[in-house]
């Protein structure tokens, strides 16, 4: 194992933990104030990824096609909010699941169809395609760097919009007490698609800055969907700084874990068998962590006050 | 047995249920469709999965997002033994039963210190985590899944599983038997803890139940029935592999559930029936059948809510009017 390899792998992770925030930050906050459970959310990724490459390739440009995704991605939360997920508020938390459930097949089927199995995907421009060399000799990706800067940025706008607005204030207080908001006389309405179409852009932000790595396919929303629950799980459900520092934890155990385990088994047991045992416990990690986490505190690293 | 039930609309409908499995493998040859035999032994399966779930999230109020995970179970136990030449249900199954009691009961430990979303959510996780591991091992087939060669041997005469019908009427006897025991099950003080604990589980602790190892005790016991159902599976597929537990039939079994009727005894099996033979249907029309599907598990949630039994159960008088 070598220091430069230790910290090209850290940035990897970082940089999953960047996407992971990107869709949690948004589900933890429609959980947190609406009390619904979205399964819909890593649909909402997918919409991003799919819209951008087809921007980007119309365009012909990579900036310009991204930002353009944007608008078009609170236009489609806003609609889904408008259309079904509204409904759902006032009901159990059952209805919600399979009613969201029902949405994944369908925009899973209707994407497979309109853009077939091998999906879409975004080249990068050639002034992104290097690596940049930081002191020590480690090289990164400069697209990669790209993502985790842009993601630090958006997350450090939805704290300052957060803590600092007073639209932020009303967010905080949906999710602590939103029978308490309502009643002092706020549009709990407005709120609620507000915070929706917040979550939405803020997934397909995700879904779009990781498609150049990753390419864009039906059912690309699932896998991060469940790896957002867990980290939503661990920070605390309605808390954005948990969503935060869960997200990057959970991205970092998972690829150093990917990387490293075998090496690590390797020290302890013989070849075959370390080989057998590494991908196995890799893949395990977060949910273990998950696991511990939740048997010393049950509500999450940072549940919000007075939930 | 009262048979004043059988005249009411849920007592018809559910008596056309049993008989309908009952007499399948000689329907099906008559109508000329004699994979329809094969397609009920499937839906007989999947029921008996969807029986375990209706226990805990019917009447226990506990969604569980993972629960295709112990179907998964069941079905490697008897893929891992016969991938290593043991053939013997007397240790398959026993060992299936075991390993989904076993992991039953750390999930379920873990979860259930939690509540509503998150409950849902540590549920799905823990299944993916399984999913995961059973991908990740190459020994017993990664992705691809394992074939088994011989299904279960019970070393009795004249009892076969390669048999056809044995297989068919082996799997209609166990999901019998697991509707008995859900009937007996929530009618006994068991039940009523669990059922009283959905209802309000604060009170229960105030009048001094404990409701934590009531409803472990449940989801222990619902993992049981649901391995019994991967293991079912294995023989009649004569196949397992990661798929059978992956998060899309987890869901597919609550939507099962919901379909039937929630909370009844019989309504998994109703739920069950109409759902593979709608996505056989569908999927006979279309590749694309999750198109229509999707929608229409919407519009059920939406509109239909308490399933067929709770749509039939409308047409019967309350017992007030019967008096």
């Amino acid at each position: 194992m070598n220091y430069t390899l230790l910290a090209e792998q850290f940035f990897n992770g970082f940089q999953l933990g960047i996407i992971l925030f990107l869709v949690a930050a948004g589900l933890t906050l429609i959980f947190g104030i609406m009390d619904l459970v979205n399964l819909a959310h890593g649909t909402l990724y997918m919409f991003g990824a799919f819209f951008a490459s087809t921007l980007v390739a119309v365009t012909d440009s990579l900036v310009l096609g991204m930002i353009l995704a944007l608008p078009v991605m609170l236009a489609a939360g806003l609609l889904l909010e408008f259309s079904i997920l509204r409904t759902l508020y006032e009901r159990n938390h059952l209805d919600q699941v399979l009613a969201t459930f029902g949405l994944i097949l369908f925009f899973n089927e209707l994407f497979l169809i309109v853009w077939g199995p091998e999906g879409t995907g975004i080249n990068l421009p050639p002034y992104l395609t290097g690596t940049i060399t930081l002191p020590g000799g480690i090289t990164v990706p400069e697209y990669r760097m790209v993502i985790i800067a842009s993601g630090l940025l958006v997350a450090l706008l939805l704290y300052v919009l957060v803590s600092k607005t007073r639209v932020g204030m009303l967010i905080r207080a949906g999710a602590s007490n939103r029978e308490m908001v309502g009643a002092l006389g706020i549009n709990i309405k407005l709120l609620f698609t507000l915070v929706f179409g917040l979550g939405a852009v803020l997934a397909g932000f995700a879904g779009m800055i990781i498609t150049p790595i990753t390419q864009a396919d039906s059912g690309m929303g699932e896998s991060i969907l469940i790896l957002a629950f867990v980290v939503i799980v661990i920070g605390g459900i309605g808390s954005i700084k948990g969503a935060f520092i869960a997200a990057i934890l959970t991205g970092l155990i998972d690829t150093m874990g990917r990387s490293f385990i075998d090496v690590a088994l390797l020290q302890i047991m013989d070849t075959v068998a370390a080989e057998t045992a590494g991908p196995a416990i890799s893949s395990m990690m977060i949910y273990i962590l998950m696991a511990i986490i939740l048997a010393i505190k049950p509500s999450g690293l940072f549940p919000p006050k007075g939930a | 047995m009262n048979l004043e039930i059988l005249k009411t609309p849920r007592g018809i409908y559910n008596s056309l249920l049993i008989l309908l499995c009952i007499f399948m493998p000689w329907i099906a040859p008559a109508i000329g469709q004699d994979f329809f035999t094969d397609v009920f032994g499937r839906i007989m399966i999947v029921a008996i999965a969807a029986i375990s779930l209706n226990l805990i999230m019917g009447f226990g109020g506990m969604i569980s997002f993972g629960h295709a995970v112990f179907v998964g179970i069941g079905g490697y136990a008897v893929g891992i033994f016969a991938s290593h030449g043991i053939e013997s249900a007397y240790i398959q199954w026993p060992v299936g039963l075991l390993m989904s009691g076993l992991f039953a009961l750390i999930i379920g430990a873990i979860s259930l210190r939690t509540r509503g979303v998150y409950f849902i959510m540590i549920t799905l996780a823990f299944a993916q985590m399984i999913y995961f591991l059973s991908v990740s091992i190459e020994k017993y087939g990664s992705d691809d899944g394992l074939t088994i060669d011989a299904r279960s041997d019970f070393g009795i005469p004249f009892y076969d599983l390669n048999d056809a019908l044995t297989m068919y009427f082996t799997v209609f006897v166990l999901m019998v038997a697991c509707l008995l025991i859900t009937r007996k099950m929530v009618n006994s003080r068991f039940g009523r803890v669990i059922r009283a604990a959905k209802s309000n589980d604060e009170r229960m602790h105030t009048i001094g139940y404990p409701t934590y190892g009531y409803k472990l005790t449940a989801f222990v016991i619902a993992g049981m029935m649901c391995g019994l159902s991967g293991l079912l599976s294995a023989n009649f597929e004569d196949f397992v592999s990661p798929d059978m537990m992956f998060w899309t039939f987890s869901g597919e079994l609550i939507f099962i559930v919901v379909l039937g009727g929630m909370g009844t005894i019989m309504g998994p099996l109703g739920g069950a029936i109409i759902f593979l033979l709608l996505s056989e249907v569908l999927s006979n029309i279309t590749n694309s059948w999750h198109l229509i599907f999707g929608p229409f598990l919407i519009l059920v949630v939406l509109f239909a809510r308490g399933g067929v039994e709770g749509f039939l159960a409308k047409f019967e008088k309350s017992p007030e009017a019967k008096s």
